[in-house]
């Protein structure tokens, strides 16, 4: 049975003009569905973590509270008797005139299978305002609820209302400054009608398909990309019962909107309301917790700021500079403490340290000449002497040992110890909990897997014994002497993700990178534009680019999901011992059901093998080079199946080279070797391998590394070829 | 219309000796408690309602024929004054700086003219240029310092200053409940407000400058919007308040009416809500 509180009383109907008067209700998500803060979310729902020491949705609840807002159900899912508990303690359950209701569910996976549980249970009348609980804002309500009411009375097919906000996008990096991918909208100026919202664009070639149609019913259309969504809405009933009919929308934005958008026979409209001088965003990745953080420790969301007390938040006092600090801190005398910091109760910071442009939490202990920039600190946090910290979120209860230093973008989860002297490599994640194997990639879900993912449980016995299957042994090199967790590897396509929605700032290199690759564009583009002619040929020139459009923007993302199924049926086959007939039917079925070509698959598969190699526990280099060589024995009518053609060949060794560069780096001295063995096995010809070469000549030096690696090998088998001739 | 002032209030209400007693026999002296501090406070809400007018009605003797009178801001006391004052046939004309971010000055203006004052507008930069034209500066304050400096919303400290320079007369006028026991240690940080940026820039506009993923991640653009400034007495030539004309080291003796000598060493609390 899902507990369900009531608060104050409902208001009792007054008016007699109006429809009995509801107070203004909302929804808010407790849960955002997506696994997007990995690891830190396995132990604790998002809505928890704090942001500048308030937890997440102690802004949300003050926000609606101050808005006017009078009734609020809170749908919990993953870890909802976290956030059920964490309502009680705190004294949202009593406040006059605001009533929190708490509705519990197990076993949805979507905004829109919350939606449609709230629909079943009957509980909204009239608008209300549908948020998630991550969101940060100070604007008023008022205005964009009138709007809404009087659009509805004229149009009842008017159903929602989004909050959108200026915010320009990077032009060099094409994301916004919240770490989300730019967002195309097209509004009716007049109207303020939504008619086209597209998120994840192509802009590599910077153009957006737009139906004709759209022209054609809109006497003047103004496109955007210049906006943020808040993730605001104000939806009426209808919405809900929409939900219900379509039960097969599930994410709000990318089924339910563009549902509604593409709908004609319906008719269904959303408007939009655009915010000036408030502020609204939501905390999506950990570039959006950064960049929050940042604006809420600049008081942009005035009054939700950490010396204002909002809601039982310990009392904080801004000093010069915009440093914050809160009371009973003991600092040493030589300690430097930097701009834009914010440090929490019961803190103490040692002799000489270095604090700028962080957030510090309570009871947090820092020791001598340590030295912390751009990074969030949670609490009880224990650092010891001579670390250097650079743009790291730490949570609570983690211990890191005098020396180590952690570079740009590591997320540390819950009680992770780092031992001394460790240098922790960029961009990972370490927990105490092992990385769960993600066989499922469809959708992000936080708890698809819920045998693996989750420690939701008010037992402590099952904790316990969930704890001792997941922590295993550690290996200790990882983490430095004494190091406790577990670093969670990276897997192939999610390279990029990594720094754009890291909380560190993007790396100079790959800027520099994204403004030639821009600049490379730009050249393109203006080439494309001198061979198009005039309008007679446009039309079917842009409907040509525009289908290769779609197919380039898709087949990437495919290829990334396609690879990871590759290698999981590739471990699947390792560890059940399937025979290679089998594994050839399997894979021949993967490579149709995505379409790809046997060179991808054959890719793929070489891909899988060298990272089941370097698993493969080893000492040194020439273990490494045995393991390598033992799986490609086992496994070479695999690869050899796939590998028939020269171009597949070729696709093979450039696989390599790739891995070798990015991520496996391991096997780049030992890639000639490899290439040798391959040979020998008859998985490369001579042919292919000496077409690669060829075709590298023209390259510049640092695609060049491999190929005069394998000098020795193409000598020989140029040799081999010419005594054959 | 100035806040009210939060803080310094907390340990008060009122400063009558009754309603500190707590003694066994509860519920006949709880009643009392209850009844003598709700009329305490109506007191208090009773002469913050009144107040306007008894300053106001002392400005005859303060604003003479063809005078020239300065303001910033907008404020309900400054308004009734110089309404008071034209109502006894004194003609005067007023400048009044609009106040920036918030702009206030503009209401003031807008006020001032449909009582049918003269009126001139000027931003808050032409203070300077504008004050030796000017015969008297007058004011409303939002709360009044145990030394007899004022917490003034912000820009007036640059025309005190100016007026200083020019030996214009500063006169600030506030109603008696805006005393307050603390003594200003370090004015610019302890006791202003920092709110919301977006009051001067538009958020949406500047967006790429505040944009945290380039370059080292702390922002370069810092925009600060303090709500108040701090006069000190010695710029001040003369407070008017509902009790009369003072000199600004005069003012610690009215604080004894208001609070009693419990109140006035303030430990800085936590605020206890809102």
């Amino acid at each position: 049975m899902p507990p369900q509180r009531k608060g104050a009383a409902a208001r009792v109907s007054e008016d007699t003009e109006d429809l009995t008067r509801h107070p203004l209700q909302a929804i808010l998500l407790a849960d955002s569905f997506a696994t997007k803060f990995r690891p830190i979310t396995l132990e604790r729902p998002k809505v928890l973590l704090p942001l500048v020491n308030v937890p997440m949705i102690d802004y949300t609840l003050a926000w609606l509270e101050s808005a006017g807002v009078e009734e609020v159900f809170v749908f919990c899912c993953a870890h909802s008797k976290q956030v059920i508990e964490y309502l009680e303690k705190s004294e949202w359950f009593s406040q006059p005139n605001f009533s929190v209701v708490t509705i519990e569910s197990h076993n949805s996976v979507s905004a829109g299978d919350a939606l449609r549980l709230i629909y079943e249970r009957n509980v909204i009348n009239g608008d209300f305002v549908l948020i998630s609980g991550d969101t940060v804002s100070n604007m008023s309500l008022t205005q964009v609820i009138q709007e809404h009411k009087e659009r509805r009375k004229k149009d009842s097919n008017a159903v929602m209302t989004m909050v959108i906000k200026q915010s320009k996008p990077s032009p060099i990096t094409h994301q916004s400054r919240l770490g989300t991918d730019e967002l195309f909208l097209a509004i009716d100026p007049q109207t303020k009608q939504l008619l086209f919202y597209e998120e994840k664009t192509d802009s590599y070639r910077g153009i957006i398909p737009l139906d004709n149609a759209l022209l054609g019913d809109n006497p003047s259309i103004c496109l955007h990309n210049d906006k943020q969504d808040c993730y605001i809405d104000i939806c009426s009933q209808e919405v809900l019962s929409l939900f219900t009919d379509n039960f097969d929308y599930q994410h709000l934005r990318r089924h339910f909107v563009k549902g509604l958008l593409v709908d004609d026979i319906m008719g269904y409209k959303i408007f939009t309301h655009e915010i000036h001088s408030s502020y609204a965003a939501r905390i999506d990745n950990y570039r959006s917790y950064d960049t929050i953080s940042k604006d809420i420790i600049q008081r942009w969301t005035y009054p939700f700021v950490p010396d204002v007390m909002f809601s039982g938040n310990s009392a904080t006092h801004l000093e010069r500079e915009g440093m914050y600090r809160a009371s009973e801190i003991e600092q040493s005398r030589s300690a430097h403490i930097g701009p834009f910091t914010v440090i929490g109760k019961g803190t103490k910071i040692g002799n000489n340290s270095n604090i700028s442009n962080s957030v510090i939490g309570k009871g947090c202990s820092i020791g001598s000449n340590v030295s912390i920039t751009g990074s969030y600190i949670w609490d009880s946090v224990t650092i010891e002497d001579g670390c250097d910290i650079r743009h790291a979120i730490i949570c609570d209860g983690v211990v890191i040992k005098s020396g180590a230093a952690l570079e740009p973008g590591v997320v540390l989860s819950f009680k992770v110890v780092i031992g001394q002297q460790c240098i922790v490599p960029s961009y990972s994640k370490v927990s105490l909990y092992q990385q769960p194997t993600v066989e499922d990639s469809d959708e992000e879900l936080e708890y698809a897997d819920n045998s693996s993912g989750t420690v939701d449980s008010s037992i402590t016995c099952t904790v316990d014994t969930l704890n001792r299957e997941m922590m295993s042994e550690t290996p200790a090199s990882q983490l430095g002497p004494g190091g406790v967790g577990h670093v969670w590897s990276i897997c192939e396509g999610a390279h990029e993700e990594e720094w754009r929605h890291s909380v560190a700032p993007i790396p100079a290199d790959k800027l520099a990178e994204a403004i030639q690759s821009l600049e490379d564009d730009l050249e393109l583009l203006n080439l494309d534009g001198n061979a198009l002619s005039v309008s007679g040929e446009l039309k079917s020139g842009c409907n040509g680019t525009d289908s290769e459009d779609d197919d380039v923007e898709d087949s990437r993302d495919d290829s990334i999901i396609y690879e990871k199924e590759v290698e999981a049926t590739f471990l699947r086959a390792v560890n059940e011992n399937i025979k290679v007939p089998d594994v050839i039917l399997e894979m021949n079925s993967l490579r149709l059901s995505y379409n790809m070509t046997s060179a991808d698959c054959a890719g793929a598969i070489f891909y899988a093998m060298m990272k089941q190699a370097l698993e493969i526990p080893h000492a040194t280099a020439g273990e490494l080079r045995k393991s390598a060589a033992s799986i490609i024995d086992a496994w070479n009518k695999l690869l050899k199946f796939y590998s028939k053609e020269i171009d597949d060949q070729i696709e093979v060794i450039m696989k390599f080279e790739e891995m070798c560069l990015e991520s496996v780096k391991e096997f780049s001295p030992h890639f000639s070797q490899i290439l040798h063995l391959l040979y020998d096995k008859d998985i490369l010809e001579e042919d292919a391998i000496l077409r690669w070469a060829d075709e590298k000549k023209d390259a510049e030096e640092s695609d060049k590394v491999f190929v005069k690696q394998s000098e020795k090998l193409i000598q020989w088998l140029r040799e081999a070829s010419e005594e054959e001739d | 219309m100035p806040e009210s002032v939060a803080i310094p209030h907390t340990s008060s209400s009122g400063g009558d000796s009754e309603g500190k007693s707590k003694s066994a026999d509860k519920s006949s002296r709880t009643r009392r408690l209850k009844h003598d501090v709700i009329e305490a406070v109506n007191e208090l809400i009773q002469d913050i309602n009144t107040c306007h007018e008894q300053i106001a009605e002392q400005a005859v003797e303060h604003i003479h024929q063809n005078e020239v009178i300065l303001t910033l801001g907008g404020s309900k006391t400054v308004l009734e004054f110089l309404y008071a004052a034209k109502e006894k046939k004194r003609s005067f004309r007023v400048f009044v700086a609009e106040g920036a971010p918030r702009y206030q000055g503009h209401l003031l203006a807008k006020e001032l003219v449909t009582r049918g004052l003269h009126t001139t507008l000027i931003t808050d930069s032409a203070v300077f240029a504008i004050i030796s034209r000017v015969n008297m500066v007058i004011v409303g304050a939002h709360a009044v310092m145990a030394n007899g400096g004022v917490i003034v919303p912000v820009g007036l400290n640059m025309v005190a200053l100016a007026a200083q320079k020019h030996a214009v007369p500063f006169v600030v006028l506030a109603g008696s409940h805006k005393l307050c026991p603390l003594y200003p240690h370090n004015p610019e940080v302890l006791l202003n407000e920092l709110r919301s940026p977006s009051e001067l820039l538009d958020f949406g506009e500047f967006s790429d400058c505040l944009d945290f993923g380039s370059g080292i991640g702390s922002p370069l653009l810092h925009v600060v919007n303090p709500a108040f400034d701090y006069v000190p007495p010695k710029l001040v030539s003369l407070f008017i308040t509902d009790t009369g004309g003072h000199n600004p080291s005069y003012m610690y003796r009215l604080i004894a009416d208001y609070y009693s000598a419990d109140d006035l060493v303030v430990r800085r609390r936590v605020a206890l809500g809102n």
